[in-house]
């Protein structure tokens, strides 16, 4: 039910932006995003945008595993 | 692929799998049950098992709101698709699916039945077809649930008449606590669905810790989260101080998405809701609310003269509460198969019996 | 009443049992029986592969190709797999009534530029119409006639443990562009199809070393090596890691739930090769233009319990079943 993929946003045109990861790209929804940017990450499910990927939270986990004991 | 391959890395893997055996050393078994179909592919597609010791055990749940939806659904759906004017559209994990006598993908041959990625793709048919009339069938948990609302919200605003919604919907959080308080279920905590809690954020695990002792640990779906999630969950349990944790921070808020669970509201209500499998969990279910009841399909066409045959010896409740293994069910690998599933349990390929299936040396 | 379904045609476990239970079981005859992409039957001095397929494809033209030169090259790579040079093929179409006739003529031009491509001539036909839906637009069947080479060796008797396994270059290609033209699901991706005939290119590669070839198309790599362990009766091991995958093949199968082990190919070949040559086979590969993506991806174990093993990209362990039906896209 969750399958779903951080994508970055290429364009914004009112609630629809272009998004690409890849080399994939389609225009989804962001009605539910807070202020979405061009640049962002966003977890893209079903043809919307469902959040913001963090990237500096991202960033912060992968340290910690890689620091794990 | 970024923000994807990073959290595969194989050296960082082998590291937390140790630490994991290290941890669980001299531990008596533990169960943990993933309650998502993600996770339950997540862990087959990278082999997750196999990186775990023998004392821990990780069950597939009802994760997959696909394989819980129930066979009378599926008939009704097959009945639309089958009523001249009418093109039913789905997510293709729908298609597979069997009801009585057939499934979806047996009837896509005939250009009743079309896939899409997003429901908004349905909706915008009708829009360009409107001698046609579009039914979308509505299936998945919360993750999928905003993205089908914002859909009946742009087919008002577009005053489409000839779109509608045939919601099979659910909500997780009451079909974890019926499992979390059976007495028959020896699971110590829970590995959280990532997107899911994306939307609902951490408050209605809260219960299911508090009230029932489940350890909960919020996982992403990359193999690293995963691990990590498990180390997460044995080490709370070890300490005997469960709470509910968030792994999957770079996207999961506390509080969840405001916006999505508003829109939930204001599109849907609750209800009673069938599980394959398990039967009526109260108020698991989300029917099109009042406001929004014209584009419900049930309140447009009539389908109570459709009939289920129901299922003689599934075992699949038992099963998917980790009560009892694939090879006690009767029907299992004889009239019970990945190319003929009988219940929620084969259905997803990944499933439980699916699973067992491949692995068990005593199919032929 | 027990019917044939679609699952029937998608190269898994149902297509198996069927052939054999229903089509070995009553033809039965020693070439047959060998189920291999082609027949090799001794004539004269030498021996003629023989081989037949048929194209149902859905939609007719797609990036990369159509049902033309799908039809010139499924055929084409069946004898070329089979250690033979394809000589002369035959082409038996029938088209729905309505079908139009500017797109009969496009796939005939593409079997014209496939053949020449190949070397090889269509040199008997066939040309029948049916009613409106009979058949969705055309199907097309081809059968081939190809001269072995020299230096083929082609059986599975002589697949060995410690075998090297091969793939020629990056799989799902072909499935993705199929996926991307056919189901309306609004992506854009650089994908097409890597349908092309691989006889020059096997021409240019064969040698006594290379005990088996197969080319991976309904069902993929994980179906075909999965035929191979059973044929042969051993274990198979391969690593994810060293599997060429495109990037935006791969990025479209994460998005969409697909595994690209499972995709059909239709311009690829695996080959198992004996240890000692697997580096030098590779090499030459690389040389070609069709094979500059080869990949040793993992070799033939003495374990008999004729299953394949897939080392996952995060160091797990996964058994690689048979494909069952076709793959959907997923949400879940």
């Amino acid at each position: 039910m969750c399958l779903a993929i951080p994508m970055k946003i290429l364009k914004i045109e009112g609630d629809r932006a272009n998004v690409s990861n890849g080399g994939v790209q389609r225009t989804i929804g962001i009605n539910f995003l807070k202020n979405p940017k061009i640049g962002d990450y966003v977890i893209m499910h079903a043809g919307f945008a469902i959040e913001k990927l963090d990237t500096a939270k991202a960033e912060e986990t992968l340290k910690i595993l890689e620091e794990l004991q | 692929m970024k923000y994807i391959d990073e959290f595969r890395n194989i050296g960082i893997a082998a590291k937390i799998s140790k630490l994991i055996q290290e941890e669980a050393r001299g531990f008596k078994p533990v169960s943990f049950m993933e309650v998502c179909g993600t996770h339950t592919m997540a862990v087959e597609r990278f082999g997750i098992r196999r990186m775990l010791p023998e004392n821990i055990r990780l069950i597939s749940g009802p994760g997959c709101p696909v394989c819980v939806t129930p066979k009378n659904y599926i008939d009704k759906a097959i009945e639309l698709s089958k009523i001249e004017g009418i093109i039913v559209f789905s997510f293709g994990d729908m298609l597979k699916v069997p009801g009585t006598d057939s499934s979806l993908l047996k009837q896509k041959s005939k250009s009743n039945v079309k896939i899409v990625y997003s429901p908004l793709d349905a909706a915008q048919f009708a829009e360009k077809n409107q001698d046609k009339k579009i039914v979308f069938l509505g299936i998945g948990f919360e993750t999928t649930t905003p993205t089908i609302a914002a859909t009946v919200k742009y087919a008002k605003k577009k005053k489409l008449k000839n779109f509608f919604v045939y919601s099979g919907h659910k909500v997780m959080p009451p079909a974890m606590k019926l499992l979390a308080r059976d007495k028959f279920i020896n699971i110590k905590g829970f590995l959280c669905p990532a997107h899911v809690s994306a939307i609902i954020g951490l408050k209605p695990y809260a219960e299911i810790n508090k009230k029932y002792g489940m350890a909960c640990v919020i996982s992403g779906f990359e193999p690293l989260d995963i691990l990590q999630s498990i180390l997460m969950l044995i080490r709370q349990v070890k300490l005997n101080k469960t709470r509910v944790e968030n792994q999957y921070s770079r996207v999961v808020k506390a509080s969840g998405n405001i916006k999505a669970l508003r829109l939930i509201d204001e599109v849907f209500s609750i209800k009673d809701s069938d599980w394959r499998g398990i039967g009526i969990i109260p108020k698991s279910g989300l029917v099109l609310s009042r406001r929004y009841a014209d584009f419900d399909i049930e309140k447009n066409t009539d389908l109570s003269e459709v009939k289920t045959k129901i299922d003689k010896g599934c075992m699949c409740g038992d099963v998917l509460k980790g009560i009892k293994t694939p090879l006690e069910c009767g029907l299992f690998s004889k009239k019970c198969a990945p190319e003929n599933p009988q219940g929620a349990c084969m259905v997803s390929s990944e499933g439980t019996c699916a699973a067992y299936y491949r692995y068990s040396p005593g199919r032929k | 009443m027990k019917t044939i379904t679609l699952s029937h045609g998608s190269g898994g476990t149902l297509m198996h049992e069927l052939i054999k239970d229903l089509f070995i079981a009553n033809l039965d005859n020693p070439f047959l029986n060998k189920l291999g992409d082609a027949a090799l039957i001794k004539f004269g001095a030498g021996k003629l592969a023989y081989t037949t397929d048929s194209f149902v494809i859905k939609p007719l033209f797609f990036p990369g190709g159509d049902i033309g030169k799908l039809s010139v090259c499924g055929t084409v790579n069946d004898l070329a797999v089979s250690g033979a040079m394809p000589k002369y093929l035959s082409c038996g179409m029938i088209a729905e009534d309505g079908f139009s006739y500017a797109d009969l003529e496009k796939i005939t031009v593409s079997i014209k530029n496939t053949c020449k491509a190949a070397g090889v001539n269509i040199v008997t036909g066939d040309f029948k119409v049916v009613e409106k839906g009979a058949v969705d637009g055309i199907f097309i069947n081809t059968s081939g006639i190809g001269e072995e080479f020299i230096d083929s060796e082609i059986s599975l008797s002589r697949i060995m443990p410690d075998d090297k396994i091969i793939i020629s270059g990056t799989i799902g290609d072909h499935a993705a562009s199929i996926l991307l033209a056919r189901e309306n699901l609004k992506f854009k991706a650089r994908i097409k199809s890597d349908c092309g005939p691989l006889n020059k290119f096997v021409s240019s590669i064969i040698c006594k070393g290379i005990k088996f070839m197969r080319d991976p198309t309904r069902g993929g790599l994980a179906t075909t090596l999965n035929e191979i362990s059973l044929a042969s009766g051993y274990n198979v091991a391969i690593e994810e890691s060293s599997i060429p995958v495109k990037k935006s093949v791969r990025a479209l199968c994460e998005i969409l739930g697909f595994d690209p082990l499972y995709m059909a190919n239709e311009g690829k070949l695996i080959a198992i090769v004996s240890k000692d040559i697997a580096v030098n086979v590779l090499s030459k590969m690389k040389k070609h233009v069709l094979g500059k993506d080869a990949r040793i991806i993992g070799e033939v174990k003495k374990e008999k319990d004729k299953k394949v093993y897939l080392k996952t990209q995060s160091g797990g362990l996964r058994i690689l079943d048979m494909i069952t039906g076709e793959q959907l896209p997923r949400i879940c």
